[in-house]
């Protein structure tokens, strides 16, 4: 008990002073030339040898800060007014942050790239409201299955194998009740954005819990749990398979399972009282050049860009482009729509009363 | 003779008084208003942000009574916590009495040393280091293989075992320091009196040495039990599917759902819930020792 009061009081006491000094101080002294970015930690935007390439072409100082959940990065733009510069927000929370006026219409018009994003995605209705542009969009994936390639002579096509009895114990899935609610979805045949019947995404996640091994929470969780050869089958995001298997060489498949998979959209925003709109401007044409996302899918490991002649300028056997930008593929994924926070607070009831039956 | 006495006292207040006021001071800013800050969430609907609404509310007590799930995993928390305490009794009380009776000088030294290891090690570093060791295919796996003739599959990560022994042996060496202070200080004429009176080992045992050392076992099981209720780390990584509790829900609702108001209030009324038990067990164990 000692321990989580601790960090929870520390926590408390930083966002009380960083609260008061948002009021206190609205002028803080902030450099002009500086790019308060806020993004994933390891995502892209802070690799090293970006921000350098960076700051060298354009003279600009970029300031990387981090979030851990999607509603931390809300209300660290909330309580931060004119602190951040860009600011990296899935699609399905771009409707909450523009209706809270946490961010501001993006001059596209400045940025040479957005020309080159794929037409679906720039007219996003989770971007744009009112003729005006809210986000641009930067990289989409998947929450989809991987396996283990030892576990299996033939990658399997259904979400069932999940279920299958010969995988009791050996199955993972993250712990997070939207993204599981959303997998019993799936699994139930239910459109993941209008579910109806959250009775029956109940009795399939229940009996899905005896054939789990663990819940993984990070890449690490997943890689380590393959590496050592625990686990056959689990939910996995696109771009981390990738990884798993170019980078680390793990033996890792992606599958998109014929019932679909769920997609979801980064994309890159600029808050309310940036005092450097230019050099946000600057760091997004960035961000979604295909030189950097070539250079990012090469040393790294990434999602797929939704800037066409990204994808385009990676080799035609490119995970990105061969298997994610195959039609068949688009066909049977959905992306993820804005949730209110009443079926948050739902799913995470569900999911919370799921995970303490288990006992 | 009392005004005296007041006055005495008094003055020996005010020269401490610069003394205490570094670790008043401290207290106040570090300990006391953060805390009360939590308490004041606790009572709101949503946190006090720049452009959020938010209300007094008694919503997130009422939460914790009007969902199964809450008392549910606090039941589960309590019972762990018993558990644990009660297997580092079982390991710990016995290697206090051997450092604090049996070993004399290096020896001694020796063992301490390694009794107070775990402390200089990280957590976080201790709880994988038990993931090597209990997975299948892991170390206590392989050895125990290499060992026996016949085969046997030994995986315990991932489970309620796992949890419990993870715990116990981060705790443990409470246990065993708080005892071994209270077993040291008993007279050995104590114990050879009772001896020469008549009594047998086992009876000056129970009847000179347990009672004895009450205050360190009483001292060491709610140094371990307190903190064991509302652990959060050790259940989510050797738990696996089985490691949700009390802790780990609190952690989920400040890190992972960022409703601070309800995960303050879980907090407090583990804090409530702890403090009555505490408070209803004293009589009993004061009895008892």
């Amino acid at each position: 008990m000692r321990m989580p009061r601790l960090t929870a009081l520390l926590t408390a006491t930083a966002v009380f002073v960083s609260a008061f000094t948002a009021y206190a101080f609205p002028l803080a002294a902030q450099a002009a030339e500086e790019v308060h970015v806020l993004n994933w930690k390891g995502y892209g935007a802070d690799e090293p040898w970006a921000v350098a390439n960076f700051e060298k072409a354009t003279g600009f100082k970029v300031v990387n800060d981090f979030f851990n959940s999607e509603q931390e990065m809300l209300t660290k733009i909330r309580t931060n007014p004119g602190l951040y510069d860009v600011v990296m927000i899935n699609a399905a929370f771009n409707d909450q942050a523009m209706a809270g006026k946490l961010i501001q219409p993006i001059d596209v018009s400045k940025l040479s790239n957005y020309a080159d994003i794929a037409k679906d995605k720039a007219g996003s209705p989770m971007l744009d409201h009112d003729g005006k542009v809210y986000g641009v969009p930067w990289v989409w994936g998947l929450t989809a299955l991987a396996i283990n390639d030892k576990s299996f002579d033939k990658p399997p096509t259904s979400i069932a194998e999940m279920w299958n009895p010969a995988h009791k114990g050996r199955v993972i899935i993250r712990d997070d009740a939207v993204e599981a609610v959303q997998f019993g979805a799936l699994a139930s045949g239910q459109n993941i954005n209008d579910i109806k019947d959250l009775e029956a995404v109940k009795a399939k996640l229940t009996s899905l819990m005896p054939q789990i091994k663990t819940f993984w929470s990070s890449e690490n969780d997943w890689n380590q749990m393959v590496a050592s050869n625990q686990i056959d089958i689990g939910t996995y995001w696109s771009g981390s398979a990738d990884r798993a298997k170019t980078h680390f060489k793990l033996p890792v498949s992606l599958v998109i399972p014929q019932e679909g998979s769920v997609a979801w959209l980064d994309a890159f925003s600029i808050p309310v009282g940036s005092k450097n709109v230019a050099g946000a401007e600057a760091f997004i044409n960035y961000m979604i050049d295909p030189k950097f996302y070539v250079e990012w899918v090469t040393k790294v490991g990434a999602p797929v860009s939704a800037n066409t002649k990204a994808v385009e300028a990676l080799p035609g056997d490119a995970f990105n482009r061969k298997v994610m930008g195959d039609p068949e593929v688009a066909k049977r994924i959905q992306f993820q729509a804005p949730i209110t926070d009443e079926q948050r607070e739902k799913y995470l009831a569900l999911w919370q009363e799921l995970k303490v039956n288990v006992k | 003779m009392a005004d005296q006495l007041a006055i005495g006292s008094r003055r020996g207040l005010r020269p401490a008084l610069p003394l205490l006021l570094p670790a008043y001071l401290w207290l106040t800013v570090a300990i006391f208003l953060p805390l009360s800050a939590m308490v004041f969430f606790s009572f709101m609907t949503d946190l006090p942000l720049a452009g959020k609404e938010w209300s007094f509310t008694l919503g997130n007590y009422a939460a914790f009574f009007s969902q199964s799930l809450y008392s549910k995993l606090l039941l589960a928390s309590l019972r762990l916590g018993l558990e644990v305490t009660l297997w580092c009794v079982v390991i710990g009380y016995p290697a206090a009495y051997v450092l604090a009776k049996v070993l004399k000088g290096r020896s001694r030294e020796a063992i301490f040393l390694l009794v107070i290891l775990p402390f200089w090690s990280n957590g976080l570093v201790r709880i994988f280091s038990w993931a090597m060791v209990l997975r299948e295919g892991g170390i206590l796996d392989t050895a125990l293989n290499a060992v026996l003739p016949f085969k046997i599959n030994i995986d315990l990560m991932y489970s309620y075992p796992a949890v419990i022994i993870g715990l116990v042996h981060s705790y443990v060496p409470y246990m065993v320091l708080t005892c071994y202070l209270t077993l040291q200080a008993i007279d050995d004429s104590l114990i050879e009196a009772g001896r020469s009176l008549g009594a047998s080992r086992r009876q000056v045992l129970w009847r000179v040495i347990v009672p004895l050392s009450m205050p360190g076992l009483i001292a060491g099981s709610a140094l371990i039990f307190v903190p064991v209720v509302g652990s959060f780390m050790e259940p989510r990584i050797l738990g696996g599917r089985t490691g949700t509790f009390y802790g780990t829900v609190i952690e989920d609702q400040f890190v992972a759902v960022f409703n601070w108001p309800l995960g303050a209030a879980l907090s407090f009324i583990l804090l409530a819930v702890v403090l009555i038990i505490l408070a209803l067990a004293a009589p009993v164990l004061r009895r008892a020792g």
